[in-house]
């Protein structure tokens, strides 16, 4: 008899990426828009997973998400806003809570390229190989991506104070 | 702290900090996995779907897709390899989906309590081909309470030479208990061999009178 193939199930493959796929989407938008985007992105991965070649599984899934979070943030804008941002940022709760904040409003405020690169580092130790594949770009540019992001951040900072 | 309340330039180590609290990875999976689950069965994108069913023969894995029952891991059966092969075999979309077995799961109950002789679920065959097929499909046709030697399947499948080969296309039957292979003994009454265990083919028989 000959030995069956094997492949990933798609329960297995949920199984294991669901969690950085949640805090990726947690980054990028605010906390209940990312549950919802989070089935979103899960219910595409599952309609192309049959196509998907078995390579770098998580930065693949990462890039579906990636697309669907940029979608939600396009609808909220056609949107009128409820109560702008109020669930993106965690409520100040501790002695430099409130810088804090602020870093994650300035956070939010980075061109998307730049956002969704720190939040793949940071958040999820993804190197920048795997980031690149995430976005679409060289290792280079991605790693670009990263300075430019952080001197923004640190630009703003130094304005503030000056 | 250099890069705390002083004024100076933000430190990329609180930046980390910030950006990764803000991006928590905790998820509450089985919950999300039961959700996207509905939603998969409701848009027709479940190739395969699983459950787990405990029994008095222990906690069997049920994998059906549209046209049916695919395949039935025994307890014992390494379920993690059986999910990968069903995978492999009739395709990845393979999600975990209790509701849709809820029939099944009340005819193996009343199975085991004695109470049903034959299954109404449907069966789907595609795991099985040629003389394999052939030789189980002569299987499910073997009343309840009833036995056949292996000499006997291989005459039923129209080789009647053939009873290794009935015997290894009984051991290679996807589908346990629904295509009873536990009514297969050898010449003489010996218990023969079985996928799941010889206790689990004696607890099969006892159910159903065929041994004391």
């Amino acid at each position: 008899m000959s030995i069956p193939s094997r492949q990933i199930p798609f329960s297995s493959f949920f199984a294991e990426h669901s969690p950085a796929v949640a805090g990726f989407l947690r980054g990028m938008l605010g906390h209940h828009e990312a549950e919802e985007c989070l089935q979103e992105a899960f219910i595409a991965a599952l309609r192309a997973y049959d196509r998907f070649d078995g390579e770098n599984p998580r930065a693949w899934v990462l890039a579906i998400a990636r697309r669907k979070a940029i979608d939600a943030g396009r609808a909220r804008r056609r949107r009128p806003p409820p109560s702008p941002e109020a669930d993106s940022v965690e409520a100040p709760a501790a002695d430099g809570a409130a810088l804090d904040a602020e870093v994650w409003t300035e956070v939010a405020a980075l061109p998307e390229r730049q956002r969704a690169t720190l939040v793949l580092r940071y958040a999820l130790d993804l190197r920048y190989r795997e980031i690149g594949f995430v976005l679409g770009c060289s290792e280079e540019a991605a790693r670009r991506n990263a300075h430019e992001g952080i001197s923004k951040l640190r630009q703003t900072r130094i304005q503030e104070v000056a | 702290m250099a890069d705390g309340t002083t004024g100076t330039a933000l430190g990329e180590a609180r930046i980390r900090s910030v950006i990764r609290a803000a991006s928590p990875t905790d998820v509450d999976a089985p919950e999300l996995a039961a959700a996207l689950a509905a939603r998969a069965d409701r848009e027709g994108l479940i190739e395969v779907a699983y459950s787990s069913v405990d029994s008095p023969v222990g906690t069997l894995m049920v994998a059906a897709t549209d046209a049916g029952l695919v395949r039935l891991g025994l307890a014992g059966t390494d379920h993690g390899l059986m999910l990968e092969q069903l995978a492999g075999t009739v395709g990845p979309r393979v999600i975990e989906t209790s509701a849709r077995f809820d029939p099944l799961r009340r005819e193996l109950e009343e199975y085991f309590e004695g109470r049903r002789r034959r299954f109404e679920y449907p069966l789907d065959w595609r795991l099985t081909s040629g003389f394999v097929r052939t030789v189980l499909e002569r299987t499910a046709e073997i009343p309840f309470g009833s036995t056949r030697t292996y000499a006997e399947m291989a005459t039923l499948a129209g080789s009647p030479r053939a009873f290794r080969a009935a015997g290894s296309a009984l051991g290679a039957n996807p589908i346990p208990i629904l295509v009873p292979c536990h009514r297969v003994l050898r010449k003489g009454g010996g218990l023969g061999g079985y996928a799941g265990g010889l206790d689990t083919k004696r607890t099969l028989l006892r159910i159903e009178g065929a041994l004391e």
